[in-house]
Order: structure tokens, then sequence, then C-alpha cells
């Protein structure tokens, strides 16, 4: 089976956001897998392990985003490949992403691709289905149960807290959603496995695709910060008192009750 | 120059959602004085029509088919596509739901558009028209305008006030007859977890446990706060890993970002990745034992106390308040 996985480097979670020259600030960050991607990754390992065939990652990122790809690597994925757009893009938004991507995918024989249902920075949810629509396939979001039996495939997705039984078919696009699986750490072996795996550079040159092509639909204009709350009030005196002082305080002064 | 604008309305257990009429108050921002059109897609939507023109709506375009009863990407984008066709809009507007979440990329890539996903906030009118998102969940914001072409973009729930209920308004409602075939995917099963009525991403209230609540059975008392006041119950991600809730109430930077009038954190410490997904709530009453806890940095109001006590204690008080 042939199953390629989405990949995001996004800031640690544990990270506070700085803005600096209209940019946010990377100096000293840490950076991650996104975190739905891992479930993502993990997933197709399991996948594969279960059915045979080959794991792919997919990346579009700077040169730094290598070591994200190593990590994926490292957990058990066969393959990686970085598309970098550094050279050829001062400007990126959903459409260009899935655009690259779609067009790194089209000639293969994709049977599954697995993507995270959000990145948690730039929060769109929008690269998984676009990308599937590109490729003419279905796909299914926020998935915490996969299936995969032949080509039929049963899924279990979550949505907005009720879960949904579907079935259908490869080839297919699912993303990830918390729950759908606990996501391995790599292990020592892994990660010195990971160094000779396979790891493929390409530019929008080798996909033939123009700056043009994937030029941004949608442009950011500013980033901010948003305004620092003030600190609040902690209550005092008895327990009981400061229920009826915070019941009256809801009701009364923040009248949200 | 004037735009004409599509909405999709949804509905959720027979009525729309009020994130519906939020977009139909985007819509008509960004219209610039232009019309705005209603969509309704689903197997018995025409007697909500009505509802969308009282909150803003010029007309409403319905297509009703037994394959609209359940969401399907394959059977909406049929439909929307073909209502996209009659209309051919120059702007297109969804509520960031599961739904909108789902369908806005597959429009939007079959458009070749722009989608700016979640606004929380519109600067502006008519072409002029910026659009306010949270990007690292929520730790910052960015502004994002449309270059060129159709504009489309899905709203927040809770963040762009509803205009103001006008049962005397009228307009046209039209059907739409789309066949709707070749479905990839069948819905076999829906469970709904969900129990109580309110939806925890447009619930106007959220009373979240952390790891403090330290067992299922101690979310009653908090479910027992949320119903009183209307609202929906949340967890933090330490709650959900100790499985005594469903990971769909985990709030946070890997689970859903809420923006209520109230927040009610009972027993939850103020992880950095917690806060994210709902420090900007308009008010939040913070309820932990421990005094240095993080979450009471954005409180505005904190308690220092056992949530076991102080949480039957809120529940009497408002109790009281509400027969007055
Ligand atoms: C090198 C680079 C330069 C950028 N420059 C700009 C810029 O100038 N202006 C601007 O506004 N934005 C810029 N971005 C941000 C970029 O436009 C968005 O992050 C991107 O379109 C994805 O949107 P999202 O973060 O909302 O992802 P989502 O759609 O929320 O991501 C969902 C899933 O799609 C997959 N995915 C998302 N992004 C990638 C990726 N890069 N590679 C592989 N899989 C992915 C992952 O599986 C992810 O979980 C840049 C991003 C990169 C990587
Ligand atoms: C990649 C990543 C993503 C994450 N995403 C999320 C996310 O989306 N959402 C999220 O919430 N977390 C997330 N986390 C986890 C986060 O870092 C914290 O571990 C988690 O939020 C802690 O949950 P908690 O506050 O319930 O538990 P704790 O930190 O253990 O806090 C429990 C609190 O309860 C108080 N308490 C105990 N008993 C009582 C009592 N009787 N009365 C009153 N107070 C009491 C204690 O004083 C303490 O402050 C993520 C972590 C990572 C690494």
């Amino acid at each position: 089976m042939n199953i390629y996985v989405l990949v995001k480097r996004t800031f640690d979670t544990e990270e506070k956001i700085t803005v600096s020259n209209g940019k946010i600030s990377e100096d000293g960050a840490e950076f991650i897998i996104n975190p739905y991607d891992e479930y993502a990754i993990e997933e197709a390992i399991q996948v594969r392990d279960a059915n045979d065939g080959e794991v792919t990652v997919i990346t579009i990122g700077g040169e730094d985003a290598e070591k994200q790809l190593r990590t994926a690597l490292a957990m058990g994925a066969d393959k990686a490949v970085l598309i970098d757009t550094e050279d050829d893009l001062d400007e990126m938004d959903e459409f260009t992403s899935a655009k690259i991507i779609a067009e790194y995918l089209k000639d293969k024989e994709v049977d599954l691709i697995l993507a995270g249902n959000v990145a948690i920075d730039g929060g769109s949810g929008q690269v998984g289905p676009r990308v599937a629509e590109l490729l003419g396939i279905n796909y299914v979001t926020t998935i915490t149960n996969l299936e995969i039996n032949g080509t039929s495939v049963k899924i279990i997705r979550d949505v907005e807290g009720d879960s949904e039984t579907i079935e259908t078919s490869l080839p297919l696009l699912v993303t990830a959603q918390q729950g759908l699986n606990e996501p391995r750490y790599p292990s020592l072996p892994g990660i010195m496995k990971a160094k000779k795996k396979p790891l493929e550079k390409l530019e929008l040159d080798d996909l033939d695709l123009e700056e043009d092509d994937v030029e941004a639909k949608t442009q950011t204009i500013e980033i901010y910060l948003p305004p620092q709350k003030a600190a609040g009030r902690i209550l005092e005196g008895e327990v009981a008192n400061q229920v009826i002082e915070l019941v009256n305080l809801l009701k009364n002064e923040a009248k949200v009750i | 120059m004037s735009k004409k604008v599509v909405v999709l309305g949804e509905a959720r257990e027979g009525a729309l959602r009020n994130v519906s009429f939020e977009a139909i108050a985007a819509a008509k921002k960004i219209s610039g004085g232009g019309e705005v059109v209603g969509v309704l897609l689903g197997d018995a939507v025409q007697s909500l029509a009505e509802e969308m023109i009282h909150y803003g709506a010029d007309r409403v375009v319905t297509v009703e088919h037994p394959h609209l009863k359940l969401y399907t990407s394959d059977a909406f984008s049929q439909a929307f596509m073909a209502v996209y066709e009659q209309e051919k809009p120059e702007a297109i507007v969804f509520g960031h739901t599961a739904l909108g979440k789902d369908l806005s990329p597959k429009i939007a890539s079959k458009l070749a558009s722009g989608l700016i996903s979640d606004v929380t906030a519109i600067e502006g009118e008519g072409d002029a028209a910026v659009f306010i998102r949270p990007i690292f969940s929520g730790k910052a914001f960015e502004k994002v305008k449309n270059k060129d072409g159709l504009l489309f973009i899905t709203v927040r729930p809770n963040n762009i006030a509803p205009l103001e209920h006008d049962a005397g308004r009228t307009g046209g409602v039209a059907a739409l007859a789309v066949d709707v075939t070749n479905l990839r995917t069948i819905i076999s099963e829906v469970i709904r977890k969900s129990t109580e009525g309110v939806d925890l991403s447009e619930a106007k209230v959220v009373v979240a446990g952390g790891r403090g609540v330290k067992s299922a059975e101690g979310f009653e008392p908090l479910q027992e706060l949320a119903t009183l006041l209307g609202g929906a119950i949340g967890a933090s991600r330490g709650a959900c890993d100790a499985d005594y809730c469903d990971y769909s109430l985990q709030i946070g930077q890997t689970g859903k970002v809420v923006t209520p009038d109230l927040y009610i954190a009972a027993g939850i410490s103020g992880a950095i990745q917690h806060m994210a997904g709902m420090s900007n709530s308009k008010v939040i009453v913070a309820i932990n034992k421990d005094s240095e806890a993080n979450i009471f940095k954005v409180a505005d109001y904190g308690i220092v106390g056992d949530l076991f006590e102080v949480i039957p204690m809120m529940i009497e008080e408002i109790k009281k308040i509400k027969t007055n």
C-alpha cells in the first residue's frame, strides 16, 4: 500500500508567541511536528505494518524542516520528501500549500493520504481537504478510528463531540483528530536508522510549477498579539461569602449570568 | 463596489444554529449594500428559510434531497455548487463549524479561490473589508485580505454579533432541484455523545473541569452548573487523559477553541496549551485550591478553594437569584 503523510513543522505548544517586525519571532523557539500530524504518522505506520507497503512523509518548508522529517523517519516512516519553497516564494497561503502538495502527488499511485485535521499555528484546517479535491479523491476529516480491509474503509469521525461511523473506500485522504492513537516516541535504533533513510529535496522547478501557478489568493497584512488581560480579582473571606460575592459580580458587574 | 454574497445556513436538530445568523451579519458587512442570499441544504429545510430572512438575508435558495439529510462532503458540495452556478456570487460565508470546516476547503479548491478560515472579526466594509483571525490557537492574531477574485470566509461561532431579528422582513424563497449522485461515503451510524443540547463551541457559558475534578462522577456538579446556566461542559486535557471525560470536550491548543461570555475553570492549572483554547473568553472565573495556579493570571475572578465545596454553593446561590 502506498501511504503518504502530510507533515508540518510548527512551534512547540509550550512556546510563548512574540511578534517582531510584523512577524512571529522564531528566535530561540523550539519546533515540533504539528501534534495532529504525529497521530497521522503513527496511524500510517500501523496501517503499513498491517497491510504491507510504504510510508512517505511530505513537508513543505525550509531546510530546518528536515529535522521534523527525520523524526518521522525515526518513528518508522520509510521515506521523506522536503519541498523547499524558501528561494521561490515570499508569500504562501493554503491554496499555495495544497497546490504544491497535490502537484507532487498527482502522478503517484496513492492509496491513502493522512494529514492533521488542523495545524496549530496557521489553524485553517484547509490543506487536507484541498489536496484531496485537487487529486479528485475522497476525504474524511477529524477521524478517531480507521479500519482498512482490502480497499474498503471503515472510519469513526468526531463531529463536534458526536461520533459518526463512515464506510468508504480507497483511495482516500483522512485527517487525524486527537484520540486516533497514541503516537510512539522514536526509539534509539529508529533514530540511527532514520539517518540512512531516503530524504528527497525538491523545489518548485522539480515539480514543473511556476511561481504564478501557486500565487497566494489571500494576503496577511498584519500580525499582532491579543491585548494583555489586566490581573483579575482573587476573592477573599469565608468561602460561602466568596461564592455570594462571585455570583453577585457575575450578575451585576460582568452581566454574564 | 457592492457584492452579492451567499451564506450557507446550518441546521441542528431542526433549528438554525446561531452561527448562521452571525454569518448573515458578516455577509451583510462584506456585501457593501449588495444582495445577501441564504442557502439551505437538507432533506427538509424549507421551513427554516424565513428565519434567515428575519435575520437579514434578502432571499433564500433551498435544495432538498434525501441524500442531504446527513452531511457528506460529496452530497453537500454538489448541492452547493449548483447554487453557486445559479447565483454566481462574489463572496461566500460559511460558519466555522464541523460542517463548514469540512466543506469549505473542497468548495474553495473547486473554485480555485482563497479561503479565509475561522474569522473572528471584520474591519471595514465591502471591498475594503479586512478579516481578523486567530493564529497559534489565539496566542496571536492576523489581519488578512483577499487579493482578487472570489472572497470566501468561514466565521467562528460566538464572535460576530447577529443582526436584530425582524419578523416583519420578507424575501423570496426558491427551491432549486439538484440531482445528488455518486456519493463515495455512507454514514452508517451517528452516536450523539453531546447529551445536553448546547454545543461547546457555540455555548455562551462553559464550565470546564481539569484533573482536579478527580473522576467522571466529579464532573456531575459541573454538568449541573452548566445546565443551570444554559451552558456546556468542557475539560482540560489532563481530565481527558485521565478518562474523566471524552476527548471531544477538550479545550486548548489541541482541542476546541472557545470564546464564551463566561468560562468557569475548576481544578485546571492553566497550562499554556489549555489557555490557548480559552483565554479570549469574555469573562473567566477560576476555582483552584492552589493560589499560585497559572489559571489565576487570566481569570477575571478567582476563588482559591476546593471545587467540590465551591461549585455546589454556586449552584445553590444561582438557583436563589434565578427564583427571585
Ligand atoms: C515555508 C513556508 C512559508 C510560508 N509563508 C507564508 C506567508 O508568507 N504568509 C502566510 O500567510 N503564510 C505563510 N505560510 C503559512 C502557510 O501558508 C500555511 O501555514 C499553510 O498554507 C497551511 O495552512 P495551515 O497552517 O492553516 O494548515 P492547515 O490547513 O490547518 O493544516 C492541516 C494539515 O495539512 C498539512 N499541512 C499543512 N501545512 C503543510 C505543509 N507546509 N507541509 C506539509 N503538510 C502541511 C498537515 O498535515 C496539517 O496538519 C508559510 C508556510 C511555510 C511552510
Ligand atoms: C502537544 C501538547 C498539546 C496539549 N494540548 C492541550 C490542550 O489542548 N488542552 C489542555 O488542556 N491541555 C493540553 N496539553 C496538556 C497541558 O500541558 C497540561 O498538562 C494540562 O492542561 C493539565 O491539565 P489540568 O490543568 O487539568 O491538570 P493539572 O495541571 O494537574 O492541574 C490540576 C489542578 O487542579 C487543582 N486542584 C486539585 N484538586 C482540586 C480541588 N479539589 N479543588 C480545586 N482545585 C483542585 C490543582 O491545584 C491543579 O492546579 C497539551 C500538552 C502537550 C504537550
